[in-house]
């Protein structure tokens, strides 16, 4: 396929998009665009969790963590001194928390920054680690980073966290930095530097043999992905207006490795697909944890019923289709030219 | 005939490697003159790849020296050594098995590359050329190895034969000076192993390297190798020509006489 061409497509879906966004904005009721919202920051999580553990094949636990600082780092710049002396009630906050401010844009960005520079200094003792090392390690990383925001009230307001943080992750934003984020990791993939973290995750060995610095590109994918998880983690507090330490338990991670692995290790159109379906699946399974009256029998509604059906759903896929929806596999411009052009034939 | 300093790339003095109670090399001293082709034999286990982990820096020894174009190489991390001109192949092959053909030898080239991936980002014209650039000169690769046609197929599809060859490719993308080749012709068949002797001479002229290979079937390291190092049990038993080698007494007792070679 001409570059030219694939540029022109590319314009049109993101038009497409932006189409869709509009019309959303304008038909869909509050639950709804709120489902949308999520969508996009799901696939932002996804696709920076891929880019690490499917990609680079580091099997990183320590989502939760990174989103954390994100939240916690947009939060504080978005919020308006008088709110944050209405909000620390226990201990007045940190001078320099009370007086930071910036525009939402610079907040998200500092949040995925600070996230980078947390993953990175985390990164350097914890990537030379194995497989399953790294993930207890990260996984205790991100239950510190809870467990510190529960501790530092005049920072983080302690286990009362924030609440009324301004709403500002509109479908815009959220969406735009889904774009951001595919585009940036697309283009990492895309490029030579690409190909070395898929060798990589294929073979350590070989890898050093062809003269990667293994540990170098280890962590310039740890640090992109924590600087995305961060993305997401500011565009979450601010489309939830509120957070607290609470909200960044395993379960987070858990979501989004469950979106990762049924989307395909090492497939972004997974991450994609699997970051849509998940999320409305997500929605639509509340039915299961109302109460139900099946047949004469009443059931009691079962909080967190959903996560076990969840869970069991992804036990299923690990058992008969253990490469996700999409294996390695990507959907591309030319991929898809080709099945029409198979059609026709 | 005694080469002088200059023209030895590299050389190895005194190695030594223990594993706990086992020593697996010692006392290992080679001379390796430029553009020489050379042989290490041994029966199995003699420690033939322990010597190529040392002197491509997956090992350190622990005791000895590797000199490489003059200078103390010993103990440097694999990359490091790659990127001064070492390269190798495995010998149970290690490919890249999820990507493609092409993509495997990218990742060889890579090393030489001098923008990165920021500058992709952005679609700088550097980096724009520098990509097209690795792109024909990995296809060039390919060809010299005859897998020019299988570019675009993922690695893990290929025959033994290819994927051998593959590799071959890869590590030449790495530009090294000193190549080592990890039992090249294991599992050809005779007529393979024919073509494998004159591509290892081929490409010794084409890339002016020094070669170094591990190899278990006599007819190949007689007819492509000028000098053989025969270890056993990580002594080195003998040195010289082939022809030398072939009719060594100590050579026939541990090597060739006790069992059949695995020719």
């Amino acid at each position: 396929m001409r570059r030219g061409r694939t540029i022109l497509l590319n314009v049109l879906a993101i038009g497409i998009l932006g189409l869709l966004l509009s019309l959303a904005e304008a038909y869909c009721n509050g639950y709804q665009t709120q489902i949308l919202n999520l969508i996009a920051i799901n696939i932002i999580l996804a696709l920076s969790l891929n880019l690490i553990y499917g990609f680079t094949g580091l099997f990183s636990l320590g989502h939760a963590g990174f989103m954390a600082i994100g939240a916690y780092v947009c939060s504080i710049l978005i919020m308006t001194p008088d709110q944050k002396d209405m909000l620390f009630l226990l201990q007045p906050a940190y001078d320099w928390v009370q007086n930071a401010q910036a525009p939402f844009f610079a907040a998200v960005l500092a949040g995925g920054a600070v996230a980078a520079i947390f993953g990175a200094i985390v990164g350097i003792p914890l990537l030379r680690l194995g497989d399953d090392y790294l993930g207890i390690a990260t996984l205790g990383f991100a239950e510190i980073i809870r467990v510190v925001a529960n501790n530092i009230p005049r920072l983080t307001n302690g286990a009362l966290g924030f609440k009324g943080i301004p709403a500002y992750a509109d479908l815009w934003w959220n969406f735009g930095w889904a774009l951001v984020t595919l585009y940036v990791i697309v283009r990492l993939l895309q490029s030579n530097t690409g190909n070395v973290l898929k060798a990589i995750r294929d073979n350590e060995i070989a890898a050093k043999a062809m003269g990667v610095d293994v540990f170098r590109y280890k962590l310039l994918s740890f640090t992109v992905g924590s600087f995305f998880a961060g993305i997401g983690g500011a565009l979450l507090a601010s489309l939830l207006t509120t957070i607290d330490p609470k909200m960044f338990l395993f379960t987070l991670t858990f979501n989004v490795l469950m979106i990762v692995v049924a989307g395909g290790l090492g497939s972004l159109t997974g991450s994609v697909l699997a970051g849509i379906g998940i999320t409305v699946l997500l929605e639509w399974l509340r039915v299961v944890e109302n109460p139900v009256n099946l047949l004469g029998f009443s059931l009691p509604g079962i909080p967190g019923m959903r996560m076990v059906v969840f869970s069991l759903a992804l036990i299923v896929i690990i058992l008969f289709r253990r490469e996700g929806l999409m294996g390695m596999r990507e959907l591309t411009w030319r991929s898809l030219a080709g099945v029409f052009s198979r059609e026709k034939a | 005939m005694q080469p002088t300093p200059q023209d030895v790339i590299l050389e190895t003095r005194d190695l030594n490697m223990r594993f706990g109670g086992l020593l697996a090399v010692s006392d290992f001293s080679a001379v390796f003159p430029r553009g020489s082709i050379t042989g290490l034999i041994g029966p199995n286990g003699a420690g033939k790849t322990t010597c190529f982990n040392m002197i491509t820096g997956f090992y350190k020894p622990t005791s000895g020296q590797v000199v490489f174009h003059g200078e103390e190489v010993q103990g440097r991390p694999p990359h490091a050594l790659c990127r001064a001109g070492i390269a190798r192949t495995f010998q149970n092959i290690r490919l890249f098995n999820n990507e493609t053909v092409l993509e495997n030898v990218m990742i060889g080239r890579h090393l030489r590359q001098k923008t990165n991936w920021l500058q992709t980002l952005v679609f700088t014209p550097a980096s724009r050329r520098e990509e097209k650039e690795i792109r024909a000169r990995c296809m060039e690769l390919l060809d010299v190895v005859g897998l020019a046609d299988l570019a675009g197929e993922k690695a893990a599809s290929l025959p033994y034969g290819a994927q051998r060859r593959l590799e071959i490719a890869r590590a030449l993308a790495t530009e090294p000076s000193f190549l080592l080749l990890d039992e090249p012709a294991a599992g050809m068949n005779p007529q393979e192993s024919e073509d494998l002797m004159g591509f290892v001479r081929t490409i010794r002229e084409a890339f002016g390297l020094t070669i170094l290979l591990i190899e278990h079937d006599m007819k190949v390291v007689m007819g492509v190798c000028e000098h053989l190092w025969v270890l056993d049990y990580g002594q080195t038993i003998a040195s010289g020509p082939p022809e030398a080698i072939r009719s060594d007494p100590k050579v026939i007792t541990a090597y060739l006489g006790e069992e059949q070679p695995h020719a």
